[in-house]
Protein backbone atom coordinates (compact mmCIF):
# COMPACT_ATOMS: atom_id res chain seq x y z
CA UNK A 1 0.00 0.00 0.00
CA UNK A 2 1.16 3.43 -0.79
CA UNK A 3 2.06 5.95 1.66
CA UNK A 4 -0.85 8.71 2.29
CA UNK A 5 1.58 11.52 2.34
CA UNK A 6 4.59 12.00 0.67
CA UNK A 7 6.80 14.84 0.17
CA UNK A 8 9.32 14.25 -2.70
CA UNK A 9 12.91 16.43 -2.41
CA UNK A 10 10.55 19.21 -1.36
CA UNK A 11 12.39 22.90 -1.22
CA UNK A 12 11.51 26.20 0.14
CA UNK A 13 13.37 29.40 0.08
CA UNK A 14 12.29 32.87 1.35
CA UNK A 15 14.42 35.29 -0.49
CA UNK A 16 17.89 33.98 0.64
CA UNK A 17 16.92 31.95 3.56
CA UNK A 18 16.37 28.08 2.78
CA UNK A 19 14.07 26.87 5.29
CA UNK A 20 13.56 23.32 3.59
CA UNK A 21 15.97 21.80 1.47
CA UNK A 22 15.23 18.11 -0.24
CA UNK A 23 12.93 17.36 2.38
CA UNK A 24 11.42 14.20 1.54
CA UNK A 25 9.54 12.33 4.25
CA UNK A 26 6.57 9.94 4.19
CA UNK A 27 3.57 8.92 6.62
CA UNK A 28 1.52 5.66 6.30
CA UNK A 29 -1.85 5.10 6.96
CA UNK A 30 -2.91 4.76 10.70
CA UNK A 31 0.64 6.07 12.02
CA UNK A 32 1.11 8.25 14.46
CA UNK A 33 4.40 10.17 13.36
CA UNK A 34 6.01 13.44 15.32
CA UNK A 35 7.96 15.73 13.07
CA UNK A 36 10.39 17.20 15.74
CA UNK A 37 13.42 19.49 15.69
CA UNK A 38 15.49 22.47 17.44
CA UNK A 39 13.66 25.80 16.53
CA UNK A 40 13.97 27.57 12.84
CA UNK A 41 14.53 23.70 11.63
CA UNK A 42 11.61 23.77 9.25
CA UNK A 43 8.71 22.24 10.98
CA UNK A 44 6.60 24.58 10.38
CA UNK A 45 7.50 25.78 7.13
CA UNK A 46 7.29 21.81 6.06
CA UNK A 47 3.49 21.61 7.55
CA UNK A 48 2.19 24.74 5.94
CA UNK A 49 4.31 23.21 2.67
CA UNK A 50 1.70 19.81 3.34
CA UNK A 51 -1.50 21.75 4.12
CA UNK A 52 -0.95 24.02 1.26
CA UNK A 53 -0.86 27.51 2.55
CA UNK A 54 2.32 27.94 0.07
CA UNK A 55 3.58 26.01 -2.79
CA UNK A 56 6.68 24.74 -2.73
CA UNK A 57 9.84 26.68 -4.41
CA UNK A 58 10.33 22.54 -5.83
CA UNK A 59 9.53 19.26 -5.41
CA UNK A 60 6.53 17.68 -5.13
CA UNK A 61 3.58 16.35 -2.52
CA UNK A 62 1.58 13.34 -2.89
CA UNK A 63 -1.47 12.50 -1.12
CA UNK A 64 -3.38 9.66 -0.83
CA UNK A 65 -1.79 8.65 -4.58
CA UNK A 66 -2.45 12.05 -6.18
CA UNK A 67 -0.03 14.77 -6.60
CA UNK A 68 -1.78 17.81 -4.73
CA UNK A 69 1.67 20.52 -5.08
CA UNK A 70 -0.67 23.37 -6.38
CA UNK A 71 -3.71 22.47 -4.81
CA UNK A 72 -4.72 25.51 -2.46
CA UNK A 73 -5.36 24.36 1.39
CA UNK A 74 -9.11 24.34 1.14
CA UNK A 75 -9.22 21.74 -1.58
CA UNK A 76 -6.64 19.91 0.60
CA UNK A 77 -9.19 20.11 3.25
CA UNK A 78 -11.51 19.20 0.75
CA UNK A 79 -9.25 16.04 0.28
CA UNK A 80 -8.66 14.91 3.50
CA UNK A 81 -6.52 17.07 5.21
CA UNK A 82 -6.56 19.15 8.56
CA UNK A 83 -5.02 20.95 10.14
CA UNK A 84 -4.33 22.91 13.61
CA UNK A 85 -2.38 26.22 13.64
CA UNK A 86 0.92 27.39 16.42
CA UNK A 87 -0.99 30.04 16.98
CA UNK A 88 -4.44 29.90 18.11
CA UNK A 89 -6.66 31.13 15.19
CA UNK A 90 -10.15 30.86 16.28
CA UNK A 91 -13.16 31.95 14.83
CA UNK A 92 -13.38 34.89 17.96
CA UNK A 93 -16.82 36.04 17.40
CA UNK A 94 -18.68 32.40 16.58
CA UNK A 95 -19.44 30.40 19.58
CA UNK A 96 -17.84 26.84 20.01
CA UNK A 97 -20.34 24.89 18.10
CA UNK A 98 -20.45 27.69 15.28
CA UNK A 99 -16.81 27.19 14.82
CA UNK A 100 -16.92 23.39 14.22
CA UNK A 101 -19.72 23.76 12.04
CA UNK A 102 -17.82 25.56 10.12
CA UNK A 103 -15.38 22.65 9.35
CA UNK A 104 -18.07 19.77 9.12
CA UNK A 105 -19.98 22.21 6.45
CA UNK A 106 -17.09 19.91 4.28
CA UNK A 107 -18.74 17.03 3.89
CA UNK A 108 -22.00 17.87 4.97
CA UNK A 109 -24.30 20.11 2.71
CA UNK A 110 -27.23 20.10 5.04
CA UNK A 111 -27.40 22.47 8.08
CA UNK A 112 -29.01 20.29 10.42
CA UNK A 113 -26.40 16.84 9.57
CA UNK A 114 -23.65 19.43 9.94
CA UNK A 115 -24.79 20.76 12.88
CA UNK A 116 -25.30 16.78 14.32
CA UNK A 117 -21.97 16.16 13.17
CA UNK A 118 -20.37 19.18 15.02
CA UNK A 119 -22.12 18.25 18.38
CA UNK A 120 -20.81 14.56 17.83
CA UNK A 121 -16.95 15.99 17.35
CA UNK A 122 -17.62 18.45 20.52
CA UNK A 123 -18.37 14.79 22.51
CA UNK A 124 -15.19 13.44 20.86
CA UNK A 125 -13.17 15.97 22.61
CA UNK A 126 -14.59 16.82 25.56
CA UNK A 127 -16.05 20.20 24.78
CA UNK A 128 -19.88 19.65 24.49
CA UNK A 129 -20.62 21.53 28.00
CA UNK A 130 -19.01 24.79 26.30
CA UNK A 131 -20.45 24.42 22.77
CA UNK A 132 -22.88 27.87 23.34
CA UNK A 133 -19.46 29.85 24.95
CA UNK A 134 -18.07 32.21 22.08
CA UNK A 135 -14.65 31.16 21.24
CA UNK A 136 -12.95 34.48 22.60
CA UNK A 137 -13.89 32.90 26.26
CA UNK A 138 -12.26 30.18 25.92
CA UNK A 139 -9.07 29.04 28.07
CA UNK A 140 -5.86 28.22 26.33
CA UNK A 141 -5.92 24.73 26.27
CA UNK A 142 -9.67 24.66 25.18
CA UNK A 143 -8.65 26.70 22.61
CA UNK A 144 -5.95 24.14 21.59
CA UNK A 145 -8.99 22.18 21.85
CA UNK A 146 -11.34 23.53 19.82
CA UNK A 147 -8.24 23.58 16.72
CA UNK A 148 -8.36 20.13 16.71
CA UNK A 149 -12.10 19.35 17.15
CA UNK A 150 -12.59 21.56 14.24
CA UNK A 151 -10.39 19.77 12.12
CA UNK A 152 -11.75 16.82 12.68
CA UNK A 153 -14.87 17.92 11.82
CA UNK A 154 -13.73 18.01 8.40
CA UNK A 155 -13.27 14.11 9.13
CA UNK A 156 -9.73 14.40 7.39
CA UNK A 157 -7.72 10.87 6.50
CA UNK A 158 -4.34 12.76 7.90
CA UNK A 159 -4.73 15.34 10.91
CA UNK A 160 -1.36 17.69 11.29
CA UNK A 161 -1.13 18.83 14.64
CA UNK A 162 0.71 21.90 15.21
CA UNK A 163 2.34 21.95 18.53
CA UNK A 164 -1.04 21.18 19.99
CA UNK A 165 0.42 20.29 23.24
CA UNK A 166 2.79 22.97 23.54
CA UNK A 167 2.76 25.44 26.55
CA UNK A 168 0.06 23.26 28.33
CA UNK A 169 0.23 22.49 32.18
CA UNK A 170 1.53 18.34 32.52
CA UNK A 171 -2.30 17.47 33.35
CA UNK A 172 -3.74 19.49 30.71
CA UNK A 173 -1.33 17.75 28.49
CA UNK A 174 -1.78 14.24 29.58
CA UNK A 175 -5.41 15.01 28.10
CA UNK A 176 -4.22 15.95 25.08
CA UNK A 177 -2.24 13.17 24.57
CA UNK A 178 -5.47 10.87 25.37
CA UNK A 179 -6.87 12.70 22.54
CA UNK A 180 -4.41 11.73 20.03
CA UNK A 181 -4.75 8.14 20.77
CA UNK A 182 -8.15 8.81 20.54
CA UNK A 183 -7.79 10.08 17.26
CA UNK A 184 -5.63 6.79 15.86
CA UNK A 185 -8.02 4.70 17.19
CA UNK A 186 -10.40 6.47 15.45
CA UNK A 187 -8.52 5.27 12.39
CA UNK A 188 -6.88 8.91 11.70
CA UNK A 189 -3.84 9.53 10.49
CA UNK A 190 -1.40 11.81 12.74
CA UNK A 191 1.58 14.03 11.69
CA UNK A 192 2.41 16.18 14.84
CA UNK A 193 5.09 18.88 15.21
CA UNK A 194 5.84 19.17 18.63
CA UNK A 195 8.73 21.04 21.04
CA UNK A 196 8.30 18.79 24.01
CA UNK A 197 10.51 15.51 23.53
CA UNK A 198 9.39 13.49 26.74
CA UNK A 199 5.11 14.09 25.80
CA UNK A 200 5.99 13.28 22.09
CA UNK A 201 8.37 10.26 22.28
CA UNK A 202 6.00 7.97 24.52
CA UNK A 203 3.31 8.59 22.05
CA UNK A 204 4.23 8.44 18.41
CA UNK A 205 5.53 5.68 16.36
CA UNK A 206 7.82 7.26 14.46
CA UNK A 207 9.91 10.31 14.46
CA UNK A 208 11.87 12.26 11.97
CA UNK A 209 13.72 14.57 13.13
CA UNK A 210 14.37 18.09 10.97
CA UNK A 211 17.84 20.19 11.52
CA UNK A 212 18.61 23.26 9.56
CA UNK A 213 15.76 22.42 6.71
CA UNK A 214 17.45 18.91 6.30
CA UNK A 215 15.90 15.52 7.51
CA UNK A 216 18.58 14.39 10.47
CA UNK A 217 17.25 11.49 11.41
CA UNK A 218 14.41 9.35 11.41
CA UNK A 219 13.36 6.52 12.89
CA UNK A 220 11.86 4.76 15.83
CA UNK A 221 11.34 6.79 19.17
CA UNK A 222 13.46 5.22 21.55
CA UNK A 223 16.69 5.35 18.73
CA UNK A 224 16.18 9.07 17.19
CA UNK A 225 16.19 10.28 20.99
CA UNK A 226 19.65 8.30 21.57
CA UNK A 227 21.39 9.24 18.29
CA UNK A 228 24.51 11.14 18.67
CA UNK A 229 23.64 13.67 15.44
CA UNK A 230 19.82 14.40 17.56
CA UNK A 231 21.34 15.16 20.42
CA UNK A 232 24.18 17.63 18.66
CA UNK A 233 21.42 19.30 17.01
CA UNK A 234 19.61 20.18 20.53
CA UNK A 235 22.24 20.06 22.84
CA UNK A 236 25.53 20.74 21.12
CA UNK A 237 28.68 19.52 20.27
CA UNK A 238 30.08 18.52 23.38
CA UNK A 239 27.16 16.54 24.97
CA UNK A 240 26.98 14.54 21.48
CA UNK A 241 30.65 12.91 22.53
CA UNK A 242 29.40 11.66 25.94
CA UNK A 243 26.65 9.86 24.07
CA UNK B 1 -29.22 22.60 22.30
CA UNK B 2 -30.25 22.07 18.78
CA UNK B 3 -34.04 22.23 20.18
CA UNK B 4 -32.68 26.08 21.56
CA UNK B 5 -31.30 26.74 18.44
CA UNK B 6 -33.73 25.88 16.41
CA UNK B 7 -36.59 27.85 18.84
CA UNK B 8 -34.33 31.28 18.50
CA UNK B 9 -34.40 30.95 14.79
CA UNK B 10 -38.24 30.46 15.04
CA UNK B 11 -38.66 33.45 18.11
CA UNK B 12 -36.20 36.14 15.60
CA UNK B 13 -38.91 34.72 12.50
CA UNK B 14 -41.96 35.66 14.40
CA UNK B 15 -40.66 39.34 16.06
CA UNK B 16 -39.89 40.00 12.21
CA UNK B 17 -43.48 38.93 11.43
CA UNK B 18 -45.09 40.90 14.12
CA UNK B 19 -42.99 43.97 13.78
CA UNK B 20 -43.84 43.37 9.86
CA UNK B 21 -47.39 43.75 10.76
CA UNK B 22 -47.20 46.00 12.90
CA UNK B 23 -45.50 48.48 10.20
CA UNK B 24 -48.17 47.44 7.77
CA UNK B 25 -50.89 48.98 10.06
CA UNK B 26 -48.73 52.21 10.36
CA UNK B 27 -50.33 54.30 7.84
CA UNK B 28 -53.89 53.65 9.67
CA UNK B 29 -52.58 55.98 12.24
CA UNK B 30 -49.99 58.17 10.56
CA UNK B 31 -51.48 60.49 8.03
CA UNK B 32 -49.15 63.22 8.51
CA UNK B 33 -47.71 63.03 4.67
CA UNK B 34 -43.72 64.63 6.07
CA UNK B 35 -43.86 61.64 8.50
CA UNK B 36 -44.80 59.00 6.16
CA UNK B 37 -42.17 60.49 3.64
CA UNK B 38 -39.93 59.83 7.13
CA UNK B 39 -41.22 56.56 7.68
CA UNK B 40 -40.58 55.29 3.63
CA UNK B 41 -36.64 56.64 4.48
CA UNK B 42 -36.07 54.63 7.16
CA UNK B 43 -37.58 51.26 5.54
CA UNK B 44 -35.81 51.98 2.82
CA UNK B 45 -32.20 52.64 4.45
CA UNK B 46 -32.84 49.31 7.01
CA UNK B 47 -33.43 47.34 4.02
CA UNK B 48 -30.01 48.95 2.78
CA UNK B 49 -28.29 48.31 5.45
CA UNK B 50 -29.52 45.03 6.08
CA UNK B 51 -28.24 44.23 2.55
CA UNK B 52 -24.78 46.20 2.87
CA UNK B 53 -24.59 43.98 6.26
CA UNK B 54 -24.53 40.95 4.17
CA UNK B 55 -20.79 42.07 2.88
CA UNK B 56 -19.61 44.11 5.09
CA UNK B 57 -21.09 42.63 8.46
CA UNK B 58 -21.16 39.12 8.24
CA UNK B 59 -18.02 38.67 5.50
CA UNK B 60 -16.56 41.75 7.05
CA UNK B 61 -15.24 43.08 3.85
CA UNK B 62 -16.22 46.84 4.83
CA UNK B 63 -17.97 48.68 1.89
CA UNK B 64 -17.71 52.44 2.03
CA UNK B 65 -18.53 52.48 -2.03
CA UNK B 66 -21.87 50.93 -2.07
CA UNK B 67 -23.63 54.26 -3.54
CA UNK B 68 -22.27 52.90 -6.55
CA UNK B 69 -24.98 49.89 -6.58
CA UNK B 70 -27.55 51.74 -5.61
CA UNK B 71 -26.67 54.68 -8.07
CA UNK B 72 -26.62 51.23 -10.43
CA UNK B 73 -29.96 49.91 -9.66
CA UNK B 74 -31.76 53.51 -10.16
CA UNK B 75 -29.99 54.73 -13.45
CA UNK B 76 -30.69 51.17 -14.98
CA UNK B 77 -34.13 50.80 -13.64
CA UNK B 78 -34.66 54.40 -15.57
CA UNK B 79 -32.80 54.43 -18.21
CA UNK B 80 -34.33 51.12 -19.46
CA UNK B 81 -37.99 52.71 -18.74
CA UNK B 82 -37.13 56.59 -20.42
CA UNK B 83 -35.22 55.47 -23.65
CA UNK B 84 -36.78 51.70 -24.00
CA UNK B 85 -40.13 51.80 -22.18
CA UNK B 86 -39.42 48.96 -19.96
CA UNK B 87 -41.54 48.47 -16.86
CA UNK B 88 -39.72 49.42 -13.84
CA UNK B 89 -40.08 46.10 -12.28
CA UNK B 90 -38.10 44.96 -14.63
CA UNK B 91 -35.32 47.59 -14.68
CA UNK B 92 -34.95 46.65 -11.40
CA UNK B 93 -34.06 43.27 -11.74
CA UNK B 94 -31.87 44.30 -14.48
CA UNK B 95 -30.31 47.26 -12.44
CA UNK B 96 -30.05 44.66 -9.82
CA UNK B 97 -28.62 41.83 -11.90
CA UNK B 98 -25.78 44.50 -13.13
CA UNK B 99 -25.00 45.52 -9.83
CA UNK B 100 -23.79 41.95 -9.14
CA UNK B 101 -22.24 41.25 -11.87
CA UNK B 102 -20.15 44.52 -11.52
CA UNK B 103 -19.66 43.58 -7.62
CA UNK B 104 -18.02 40.15 -8.60
CA UNK B 105 -16.46 42.06 -11.31
CA UNK B 106 -14.82 44.62 -8.57
CA UNK B 107 -14.21 41.69 -6.07
CA UNK B 108 -12.04 39.87 -8.89
CA UNK B 109 -8.99 42.26 -7.99
CA UNK B 110 -10.00 44.20 -4.76
CA UNK B 111 -10.73 41.37 -2.73
CA UNK B 112 -7.22 40.70 -2.88
CA UNK B 113 -6.36 43.51 -0.68
CA UNK B 114 -7.31 43.64 3.04
CA UNK B 115 -8.50 45.90 5.83
CA UNK B 116 -8.59 49.36 4.81
CA UNK B 117 -7.09 49.13 1.38
CA UNK B 118 -10.15 47.71 0.97
CA UNK B 119 -12.36 50.14 2.03
CA UNK B 120 -10.12 53.06 0.17
CA UNK B 121 -10.38 50.80 -2.71
CA UNK B 122 -14.63 50.74 -2.59
CA UNK B 123 -14.72 54.78 -1.57
CA UNK B 124 -12.51 55.02 -4.93
CA UNK B 125 -14.32 53.24 -7.01
CA UNK B 126 -18.04 54.53 -5.99
CA UNK B 127 -16.15 57.81 -6.87
CA UNK B 128 -15.51 56.80 -10.18
CA UNK B 129 -18.95 55.44 -11.04
CA UNK B 130 -20.03 58.86 -9.92
CA UNK B 131 -17.92 61.05 -12.35
CA UNK B 132 -18.49 58.40 -15.28
CA UNK B 133 -22.38 59.58 -14.87
CA UNK B 134 -21.29 62.76 -14.03
CA UNK B 135 -20.25 63.21 -17.93
CA UNK B 136 -22.28 60.51 -19.15
CA UNK B 137 -24.42 62.52 -21.68
CA UNK B 138 -26.60 59.50 -22.75
CA UNK B 139 -27.51 59.26 -19.55
CA UNK B 140 -28.27 63.11 -18.88
CA UNK B 141 -25.39 63.78 -17.45
CA UNK B 142 -25.18 65.92 -14.63
CA UNK B 143 -28.60 67.14 -15.43
CA UNK B 144 -29.98 63.55 -14.87
CA UNK B 145 -33.12 62.12 -15.56
CA UNK B 146 -36.60 63.44 -15.17
CA UNK B 147 -38.92 60.37 -14.72
CA UNK B 148 -42.19 61.08 -17.25
CA UNK B 149 -45.46 61.45 -15.37
CA UNK B 150 -47.92 58.50 -16.77
CA UNK B 151 -50.32 58.41 -14.12
CA UNK B 152 -50.52 56.37 -10.81
CA UNK B 153 -50.06 52.69 -11.69
CA UNK B 154 -48.31 49.65 -10.03
CA UNK B 155 -47.34 48.60 -13.40
CA UNK B 156 -45.54 51.55 -14.15
CA UNK B 157 -44.69 51.81 -10.13
CA UNK B 158 -45.70 55.80 -10.17
CA UNK B 159 -47.99 57.50 -7.40
CA UNK B 160 -48.42 61.29 -7.34
CA UNK B 161 -51.26 60.94 -5.08
CA UNK B 162 -50.22 59.05 -2.17
CA UNK B 163 -47.12 57.70 -0.80
CA UNK B 164 -48.25 54.79 0.65
CA UNK B 165 -48.04 52.49 -2.29
CA UNK B 166 -43.94 53.46 -1.91
CA UNK B 167 -44.59 52.92 2.04
CA UNK B 168 -45.37 49.15 1.26
CA UNK B 169 -42.95 48.73 -1.40
CA UNK B 170 -40.15 49.36 0.86
CA UNK B 171 -41.78 47.37 4.09
CA UNK B 172 -41.74 44.55 1.51
CA UNK B 173 -37.81 45.23 0.64
CA UNK B 174 -37.08 45.37 4.36
CA UNK B 175 -38.47 42.01 4.86
CA UNK B 176 -37.10 40.57 2.10
CA UNK B 177 -33.25 42.21 2.32
CA UNK B 178 -34.05 41.08 6.92
CA UNK B 179 -35.51 37.59 5.41
CA UNK B 180 -32.92 36.65 2.95
CA UNK B 181 -29.93 37.68 5.48
CA UNK B 182 -32.30 35.05 8.27
CA UNK B 183 -32.45 32.33 5.69
CA UNK B 184 -27.97 33.32 4.96
CA UNK B 185 -27.24 33.24 8.72
CA UNK B 186 -27.87 29.62 9.27
CA UNK B 187 -26.37 28.53 5.97
CA UNK B 188 -23.22 27.20 4.75
CA UNK B 189 -22.79 30.41 3.08
CA UNK B 190 -23.60 32.66 6.41
CA UNK B 191 -21.26 30.15 7.95
CA UNK B 192 -18.16 30.87 5.94
CA UNK B 193 -19.04 34.65 5.24
CA UNK B 194 -18.05 34.97 9.28
CA UNK B 195 -14.97 32.49 9.32
CA UNK B 196 -13.56 34.39 6.39
CA UNK B 197 -14.63 37.58 8.51
CA UNK B 198 -12.99 36.28 11.87
CA UNK B 199 -9.78 34.18 10.20
CA UNK B 200 -9.43 33.69 6.15
CA UNK B 201 -6.27 31.70 6.85
CA UNK B 202 -8.51 29.39 9.79
CA UNK B 203 -10.73 29.43 7.23
CA UNK B 204 -9.35 27.85 4.42
CA UNK B 205 -8.15 25.08 6.11
CA UNK B 206 -11.38 24.12 6.76
CA UNK B 207 -12.45 23.49 3.32
CA UNK B 208 -13.82 27.54 2.69
CA UNK B 209 -12.80 28.77 -0.48
CA UNK B 210 -12.15 32.58 1.14
CA UNK B 211 -12.34 34.52 -2.50
CA UNK B 212 -15.83 32.18 -3.23
CA UNK B 213 -17.37 33.56 -0.21
CA UNK B 214 -16.58 37.00 -0.77
CA UNK B 215 -17.97 36.67 -4.50
CA UNK B 216 -20.85 35.86 -3.44
CA UNK B 217 -21.79 38.39 -0.54
CA UNK B 218 -21.07 40.86 -2.61
CA UNK B 219 -23.50 39.83 -5.51
CA UNK B 220 -26.14 39.12 -3.11
CA UNK B 221 -25.19 42.39 -1.37
CA UNK B 222 -25.56 44.84 -4.61
CA UNK B 223 -28.46 43.04 -6.02
CA UNK B 224 -30.24 43.93 -3.22
CA UNK B 225 -28.92 47.49 -2.97
CA UNK B 226 -29.25 48.11 -6.56
CA UNK B 227 -33.13 46.91 -5.93
CA UNK B 228 -33.20 50.03 -3.47
CA UNK B 229 -31.61 52.22 -5.83
CA UNK B 230 -34.71 51.51 -8.14
CA UNK B 231 -37.09 51.98 -5.85
CA UNK B 232 -35.33 55.50 -4.91
CA UNK B 233 -35.43 56.69 -8.09
CA UNK B 234 -39.43 55.91 -8.85
CA UNK B 235 -40.28 57.14 -5.42
CA UNK B 236 -37.77 60.85 -6.23
CA UNK B 237 -39.50 60.75 -9.93
CA UNK B 238 -36.19 62.62 -10.75
CA UNK B 239 -32.29 61.26 -10.49
CA UNK B 240 -29.19 62.89 -11.13
CA UNK B 241 -25.87 61.31 -10.24
CA UNK B 242 -25.14 63.13 -7.05
CA UNK B 243 -28.48 62.20 -5.92
CA UNK B 244 -28.81 58.53 -6.00
CA UNK B 245 -24.90 58.18 -5.98
CA UNK B 246 -23.43 60.35 -3.38
CA UNK B 247 -21.00 59.59 -0.87
CA UNK B 248 -23.85 60.17 1.91
CA UNK B 249 -25.68 57.14 0.65
CA UNK B 250 -22.44 54.72 1.28
CA UNK B 251 -22.54 55.99 4.80
CA UNK B 252 -26.11 55.59 5.26
CA UNK B 253 -26.11 51.95 4.43
CA UNK B 254 -22.91 51.46 6.87
CA UNK B 255 -24.08 53.76 9.77
CA UNK B 256 -27.44 51.69 10.64
CA UNK B 257 -25.71 48.42 10.82
CA UNK B 258 -22.75 49.93 12.64
CA UNK B 259 -24.65 51.82 15.12
CA UNK B 260 -27.46 49.01 15.39
CA UNK B 261 -25.00 45.89 15.53
CA UNK B 262 -22.45 44.93 12.51
CA UNK B 263 -23.14 41.63 11.53
CA UNK B 264 -25.97 40.92 13.74
CA UNK B 265 -29.42 40.37 12.11
CA UNK B 266 -31.18 42.79 14.18
CA UNK B 267 -28.53 45.54 13.90
CA UNK B 268 -29.46 47.43 10.90
CA UNK B 269 -33.15 47.51 11.25
CA UNK B 270 -32.85 48.90 14.97
CA UNK B 271 -30.16 51.29 13.57
CA UNK B 272 -32.17 52.31 10.99
CA UNK B 273 -35.33 52.98 13.01
CA UNK B 274 -33.20 55.21 15.86
CA UNK B 275 -30.63 57.17 12.78
CA UNK B 276 -32.88 57.75 10.28
CA UNK B 277 -35.71 59.29 12.07
CA UNK B 278 -33.26 61.40 13.79
CA UNK B 279 -31.49 62.38 10.69
CA UNK B 280 -34.55 63.96 9.40
CA UNK B 281 -35.98 65.44 12.72
CA UNK B 282 -32.75 66.99 13.52
CA UNK B 283 -32.36 68.68 9.76
CA UNK B 284 -36.11 70.07 9.85
CA UNK B 285 -36.85 71.15 13.81
CA UNK B 286 -32.55 72.83 13.59
CA UNK B 287 -30.98 72.42 10.32
CA UNK B 288 -32.39 75.41 9.19
CA UNK B 289 -30.51 77.95 11.44
CA UNK B 290 -27.91 77.02 8.08
CA UNK B 291 -25.11 76.83 10.66
CA UNK B 292 -25.51 73.15 10.89
CA UNK B 293 -27.02 72.53 13.88
CA UNK B 294 -28.58 69.72 13.27
CA UNK B 295 -25.44 68.12 11.80
CA UNK B 296 -23.77 69.14 15.14
CA UNK B 297 -26.51 67.40 16.95
CA UNK B 298 -26.90 64.46 14.87
CA UNK B 299 -22.78 63.51 14.78
CA UNK B 300 -22.79 64.21 18.66
CA UNK B 301 -25.54 61.38 19.11
CA UNK B 302 -23.85 59.10 16.92
CA UNK B 303 -20.66 59.41 18.62
CA UNK B 304 -22.41 59.65 22.10
CA UNK B 305 -24.38 55.49 21.42
CA UNK B 306 -20.69 54.18 19.53
CA UNK B 307 -19.21 55.30 22.74
CA UNK B 308 -21.91 53.66 25.06
CA UNK B 309 -22.28 50.65 23.20
CA UNK B 310 -19.74 49.77 20.86
CA UNK B 311 -21.28 46.22 20.26
CA UNK B 312 -24.18 48.49 18.66
CA UNK B 313 -27.81 48.50 20.02
CA UNK B 314 -28.51 44.85 19.95
CA UNK B 315 -26.08 44.64 22.23
CA UNK B 316 -28.84 45.59 24.97
CA UNK B 317 -31.14 42.80 24.03
CA UNK B 318 -27.89 40.55 24.35
CA UNK B 319 -28.24 39.05 27.67
CA UNK B 320 -31.43 37.41 27.40
CA UNK B 321 -30.39 36.45 24.10
CA UNK B 322 -27.68 34.63 25.00
CA UNK B 323 -28.94 31.19 26.91
CA UNK B 324 -28.71 28.09 24.48
CA UNK B 325 -28.19 30.98 21.37
CA UNK B 326 -25.83 29.75 19.13
CA UNK B 327 -23.59 32.94 18.60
Amino acid sequence: MTALLETRGVWQRFGGLVANSDVSISVGRGEIVGLIGPNGAGKSTLFNLIAGVLPPTQGSIWFDGEDVTNLPAAERCQRGVGRTFQVVKSFETMTVIDNVIVGALVRNTVMREARRKAHEVLEFTGLAARANVLASDLVPAEKRRLEVARALATEPKLLLLDEVLTGLTPTEAQTGVALVRKVRDAGITVLMVEHVMEIVMPLVDRAIVLDLGKVLVEGKPAEVVRDPKVIKAYLGDRHAVGA
Amino acid sequence: MDKNFAARRRRDLIIAAVLAALAALAPLFVKNVYIQNILVLTLMYAALSQSWNILSGYCGQISLGHALYFGIGAYTTELLFTKFGVLPWFGMLAGGGIAAVIAMGLGYPFFRLRGHYFVIATIVIAEIGLLLFQNWEWAGAALGITIPVRGDSWLKFQFMRSKLPYFYFALALCCLAWFVTWWLEDSKWGFWWRAVKDNPEAAESLGVVVFNSKMGAAAVSAFLVAIGGAFYAQFLAYIDPESVMGFQFSLLMALPAVLGGIGTLWGPVLGAAILIPMTELTRSYIGGSGRGVDLIVYGTLIVLISLALPQGLVSLFSRSKAKGATR
